[in-house]
């Protein structure tokens, strides 16, 4: 069956010209049309407001965690500003004392997760909202463009929640990380393979990496089959797939088939799920699902995947039971629930502890002029007690990067990201191997 | 145990596949019937996926059992886009067409973000849930009854187009508007019909897969790609040729991602395209 058509489109062209030329304009559109939305609002610029640019995924298909991000980033302001009462210990510049009392005002950028578009925000929060730091974004690919634009307007650019490890190998001058990196995360990994091993007795030497295919998930892949080797670990299968996907079948298919001991997956939220329906779909239960972060913590993964999301152990920086440890983290969680309905998760604990050192070192720069402000955040010097991160502390070294950072390993037991490694500072045994699907 | 993954490999492709067709047909419709290419045809999808979705958690009803309703919802959906925006645009250069059905597209979405929020979403406990196993082959059921209703829709709507006056009307408007219009056919109300069906058609596609895929805002958008393609290789216009279009996509994408590479799986379908738009331009049962 099949129609044919009656009327011509424009004079001459065939209609597969006609399709093809719609189709290219509606890709130029995709690019261009929608990296003019913004969501910031401009106005007057009062004298005593200390101007930040936060740029985030705020809509597209990471606006769930854009939005998380963005009430954390809030919260922190808040506090900093004294609107809220700052719990005792944490390092927020509370009050912003040396600032005489000047008010941190947050002016927000969308970058709809593509790097272009966050340049874009980045440079249109300089030179137009006139913002005296940067930060953001989230999405590593994000990061690198628009701290690249930060880096040419000699504005710093506080990073809190990216992990690729190249962003701080560029050798920037404006640039600055609060968060571990992928290197430390992966190293990790292998770290706590070896002392599964050690207390399973059990070998878990066959890896399948599973990973998306933006900078976040290259950078990792490279880095996994380094340590493989280094470790002796073997890969059994190495799938970088495209991000975004409708199916993941064939993806599924082939670790399967090659059966690997341990399944290493990089995914944000969207095929995280994807990945998981698939999993159970075609009953595929590896013995331990090592995942790196991002959709997997989530708090929507648990939310919509329920009981199906159990047992699956991912790489962390923060943890809601690593309050047990630490009563600064129950007090700032309850602010945030208070605040957005919704607990910290390792995202939205990093991009508030971002803001947070941002003001404590704006606080103690006493102005707002950049170099002020880049001086003081190479001075950060900020104890563990007064973060909600279970690091050992802020401090930057020469490249930018904080080098006391560190990261747990959580597993999801009944509902909850429980930290089970390191072993020392764990809260629940961890559960190996993981299920089959159907004798859960 | 290579020939069972490749059998298993070759059912899930197909199962991909059908949805992909059921999602196609309603964007080569619109488009056989009256040359507009709809890009919101994704956010119908996307509105049918939503509908299941609230009609699940508000009124406890399993989107199986809801989908004549999100049918006869995306129906109405269809006519009133088409009575709002498409009829007013149905003269004007195709510029101002592509901007209608894209700004639309970016509308849709924006509202579904505003209102029901950015967040994921899926239906926990529906009808259709767990395995089926025959053989060494093992299948989702909700992915199988996706697949089902996906035929049985297609081949309703190829009924409805060949043995129904009502659906031979709205083919005699396709083939000459003019012609068909001094037989007494009323097009504005064939252009409606489309418009309906159409929409219908990717509503029932975003019931039918909102038992086992995340529902967002934004999930639209990773559909219509493919359908573009669907509907390209199949020849602009043919409900057959979208059908079995589809059915060739899903396979190639998986079994080709399977046996080449999955991070090689969407460059094999466009490649697909490229080829079709080489050496048979006019899609598999198109007629230029």
């Amino acid at each position: 069956m099949r129609f044919t058509v009656a009327k011509a489109i424009g004079q001459g062209a065939t209609r597969r010209q006609a399709i093809t030329r719609m189709m290219a304009t509606a890709a130029l559109l995709a690019t261009t049309a929608l990296g003019g939305l913004t969501l910031g609002v401009g106005s007057a610029r009062a004298q005593e407001e200390i101007r930040i640019g936060v740029i985030y995924p705020l809509t597209g298909a990471a606006a769930s965690t854009g939005v998380e991000l963005k009430a954390a980033a809030e919260l922190a302001a808040s506090i900093a500003n004294g609107e809220i009462p700052a719990p005792p210990g944490l390092v927020a510049g509370a009050g912003m004392p040396r600032m005489k009392g000047a008010k941190i005002r947050l002016i927000f950028g969308d970058h709809q997760g593509n790097p272009q578009v966050g340049a874009t925000e980045a440079e249109r929060l300089i030179t137009s909202e006139k913002v005296v730091a940067l930060t953001g974004a989230y999405f590593s690919n994000v990061t690198a463009t628009a701290s690249q634009v930060a880096e040419r307007y000699g504005v710093p650019f506080l990073n809190g929640e990216s992990s690729s490890a190249t962003l701080t190998q560029r050798n920037f001058k404006w640039f600055f990380r609060t968060t571990p990196h992928d290197d430390l995360f992966v190293t990790n990994f292998f770290t706590f393979l070896g002392d599964m091993e050690k207390k399973t007795g059990k070998e878990l030497r066959t890896i399948g990496l599973f990973n998306e295919n933006t900078l976040w998930g290259n950078e990792t892949t490279k880095l996994q089959v380094k340590l493989s080797d280094e470790r002796k670990f073997k890969i059994a299968e190495k799938i970088l797939y495209p991000a975004k996907t409708t199916q993941m079948t064939s993806e599924v298919q082939r670790l399967k088939a090659a059966n690997p001991a341990i399944i290493m997956q990089s995914s944000y939220l969207g095929d995280a799920i994807l990945s998981m329906k698939t999993y159970k779909e075609l009953g595929f239960s590896p013995s331990m699902l090592l995942a790196n972060d991002a959709g997997f913590n989530d708090s929507e993964f648990l939310k919509t995947l329920g009981k199906d999301g159990e047992y699956i152990i991912s790489r962390e920086v923060w943890a809601l039971d690593q309050a047990e440890r630490n009563p600064l983290i129950r007090s700032v969680n309850e602010l945030m629930l208070a605040k957005a309905g919704v607990n910290f998760n390792g995202n939205s604990a990093r991009a508030f502890t971002g803001i947070a050192v941002l003001a404590d070192a704006i606080d103690r720069a006493g102005a707002t002029t950049p170099d002020a402000i880049r001086k003081a955040l190479q001075e950060t010097n900020i104890p563990a007690s007064g973060l909600i991160l279970p690091w050992k502390g802020v401090k930057f070294d020469a490249s930018g990067q904080n080098e006391l950072g560190q990261g747990i390993i959580v597993q999801v037991q009944d509902g909850k990201y429980v930290t089970v490694w390191p072993f020392d500072v764990a809260t629940k045994d961890i559960v190996y191997p993981m299920p089959a699907w159907d004798k859960r | 145990m290579t020939a069972d993954i490749l059998l298993q490999v070759l059912v899930s492709g197909l199962l991909i596949g059908l949805i992909y067709a059921l999602v196609a047909v309603g964007l080569t419709l619109i488009f056989g019937v009256m040359d507009i290419v709809n890009f919101a045809h994704g956010e119908f999808l996307m509105l049918g996926m939503y509908a299941s979705f609230w009609a699940f958690a508000l009124f406890a009803i399993d989107p199986v059992v809801a989908l004549p309703f999100t049918a006869l919802l995306l129906f109405a959906v269809g006519v009133i886009v088409y009575q709002t925006v498409i009829r007013r645009i149905l003269k004007a250069p195709m510029l101002s067409q592509i901007f209608a059905t894209f700004g639309l597209m970016i509308l849709l979405r924006g509202l579904a973000q505003f209102f029901w929020k950015p967040d994921h979403r899926l239906i926990p406990h529906t009808l259709v849930s767990g395995n089926v196993v025959l053989g060494p082959v093992q299948f989702g059921l909700p992915q199988v009854v996706a697949a089902l209703g996906a035929v049985g829709v297609t081949g309703a709507l190829w009924f409805f187009l060949h043995r129904t006056r009502l659906g031979t009307a709205l083919e005699a408007t396709a083939i000459d508007r003019e012609a068909a219009t001094l037989m007494g056919i009323d097009g504005q109300k064939m252009f409606a019909l489309a418009w309906g069906i159409g929409a219908a058609c990717a509503g029932i596609a975003g019931g039918l897969i909102a038992t086992f895929f995340p529902i967002f805002p934004e999930v639209g958008a990773s559909f219509i790609l493919i359908a573009f393609v669907v509907v390209v290789l199949g020849g602009f216009g043919s409900v057959t040729g979208a059908f079995l279009a589809g059915i060739i996509v899903g396979l190639i994408e998986v079994l080709g991602g399977f046996l080449i590479g999955p991070e090689y799986k969407t460059a094999l379908v466009l490649s697909l395209l490229l080829i079709v738009l080489l050496v048979r331009p006019k899609g598999l049962l198109g007629k230029a």
